[in-house]
């Protein structure tokens, strides 16, 4: 059958976090956190090399990143980095079969019990911390 | 002439009287119309249909197709959740539509699409061709080298708590709903999906079987079960309380080594 | 679900899964160590030219500085592997992202050694 009318909802699909609930939004903050320090740790690779020109091209970068822009960006990555750290290790214990609740007899109304409380209890933690750890940070870079 | 004292609590109470037969509200139902071969454009028909608290989106669809315009196309079968025909995208969700009351969409507008991630037939009814063949790719069956049915063997012991291990993910109806909503089924056309992975933990988790090697081999490939993110959408539209989210990291928990 | 794909890479997926959650876990524990070291001091004062040499010159932490360099690039392009593997599909399309991810970690692990490397024993 032809691709047009295959009706794969393609990349808007994908990405559109509303519809299906917490687990749904998680998913997609994780993506878009790890492209997101993906590009961070290529920036901040090449940001250290100048280094190796010396003192006077050092200071140089250091005067593009030590902005209330870069700070901003960094409070991002903090953000971006706690978040994505606490909603892996709840993807890694899940997805060792851990914490999804145990297989029994459905009962109506249905409630997936692998979208239990604890799983958008995690979720939420995840986010308050990156929250308070985007606070903390943005006191010591804008502090200083 | 005696007479019958009649026990009090038998007394019979004037009633209230029975409530009128509440007046049908009317609303709009959005239909997508898609014929691939006269045309390329998908575009929506409105109609108006009179419901009751209790009609279901499949009776208004039913309605436009009996007294307003008898082309539309849907497939449906036992209009009670069982056979899995009537699965479309209602007011941008995933559902049943036998399944879902016009009332519990709290909307005067009710629009419904074929589900995504599936070849469109015409209008609402969507091949399943790809569904069904990855389901028998899953092994859907009970591999054993011993039959319970051969002269001189006895049969399979299996416990309550044996059978509730897989009971859940056997109530399956194949309605693609999951596939529906996964986000990977979204872009990914090689990939699995969350009916037959979850199929696949169905027979490998059942004591009788002997294929638990073969599925997990089929499942680790590029397009298998690592491309699940446990984005849950595919367990948050089951109808049938299957959770194929948790069947997948059951499943998952085996190649990890946290399952034996 | 075209076995072709199998045969582009060698390494089973769930071997490549148990490599991603293990440089994860290993990732996170050494950042978080790198983190630390920055607000050891003022965080303005941690960037000062000198004090970033002086962490290069530590044997110790220009070790840890190469290890995490390794477990992000993995972790990091392994990811965006998946993502992109997930978008598109096709046997050229595949191939391409699967060594082009396995270039992009050698280049930046390479990239970031030779900062390591160089800051470490050439400059003071």
């Amino acid at each position: 059958m032809a691709e047009q009318f295959s009706n794969r909802e393609g990349i808007k699909g994908m990405i559109n976090p509303t519809r299906y609930g917490l687990h749904r939004v998680a998913y997609w903050l994780q993506r878009l956190s790890g492209l997101g320090l993906l590009a961070y740790l290529i920036g901040h690779i090449y940001e250290t090399s100048t280094i190796l020109n010396g003192k006077a091209a050092w200071n140089n970068m250091l005067s593009l990143t030590e902005t209330p822009g870069g700070h901003l960006v960094l409070v991002l990555v903090i953000g971006m980095c706690v978040f994505h750290t606490g909603n892996g290790i709840r993807l890694m214990i899940s997805e060792g079969g851990k914490g999804v609740g145990k297989p029994g007899q459905p009962e109506y109304p249905y409630r997936a019990s692998s979208l239990n409380s604890k799983q958008r209890l995690c979720i939420w933690v995840s986010i308050a911390l990156a929250a308070l750890a985007m606070m903390y940070g943005a006191g010591v870079l804008f502090g200083n | 002439m005696a007479t019958v004292e009649v026990p009090k609590e038998q007394k019979v109470e004037p009633t209230t009287p029975a409530p009128a037969p509440s007046k049908p509200k009317t609303i709009t139902l959005r239909i997508s119309r898609f014929n691939p071969s006269e045309h390329a454009e998908t575009k929506f028909e409105e109609f108006k249909i009179p419901v009751q608290k209790w009609t279901t989106v499949l009776e208004a669809i039913l309605y436009v197709k009996q007294s307003l315009d008898h082309s539309v196309a849907v497939r449906y079968s036992c209009r009670q959740a069982s056979c899995g025909s009537c699965g479309m995208k209602i007011n941008g969700k995933p559902r049943l539509a036998c399944y879902t009351k016009v009332s519990e969409l709290e909307s005067n507008v009710i629009t419904v699409e074929p589900m995504n991630n599936f070849p469109i037939i015409r209008d609402l009814a969507v091949d399943f061709k790809q569904l069904f063949s990855t389901h028998k790719k899953m092994k859907p069956f009970i591999i054993n080298e011993e039959s319970e049915v051969q002269p001189g063997t006895k049969e399979f012991v299996q416990t309550p708590k044996d059978l509730e291990k897989f009971l859940q993910f056997s109530y399956c109806i194949k309605c693609g709903l999951c596939n529906s909503a996964c986000p990977t089924m979204a872009t990914d056309k090689s990939f699995i999906g969350p009916q037959g992975l979850a199929q696949a933990y169905r027979y490998t988790a059942d004591n009788r079987d002997q294929g638990k090697k073969d599925r997990l081999k089929i499942v680790d490939q590029s397009h298998g079960i690592w491309r699940c993110h446990f984005a849950g959408s595919c367990s948050d539209v089951c109808p049938k309380g299957v959770d194929p989210a948790m069947a997948i990291q059951l499943l998952r928990g085996y190649m990890l080594g946290f399952r034996k | 679900m075209v076995p072709e794909y199998y045969l582009v890479i060698k390494m089973k997926e769930s071997i490549i899964m148990k490599i991603h959650y293990g440089t994860a876990l290993g990732a996170v524990a050494l950042v978080a160590v790198h983190i630390l070291m920055r607000l050891s001091q003022k965080f303005s004062d941690s960037l000062q030219y000198q004090n970033v040499l002086a962490n290069y010159h530590f044997l110790p932490y220009a070790l840890m500085l190469e290890v995490i360099l390794i477990l992000l690039s993995v972790h990091g392009f392994n990811g965006l592997r998946v993502i992109l593997l997930e978008l598109k599909q096709g046997v050229a399309y595949e191939r391409a992202i699967n060594y082009g991810s396995i270039v992009a970690m050698i280049v930046l692990v390479a990239y970031g050694s030779r900062t390591i490397l160089m800051a470490g024993m050439g400059l003071s």
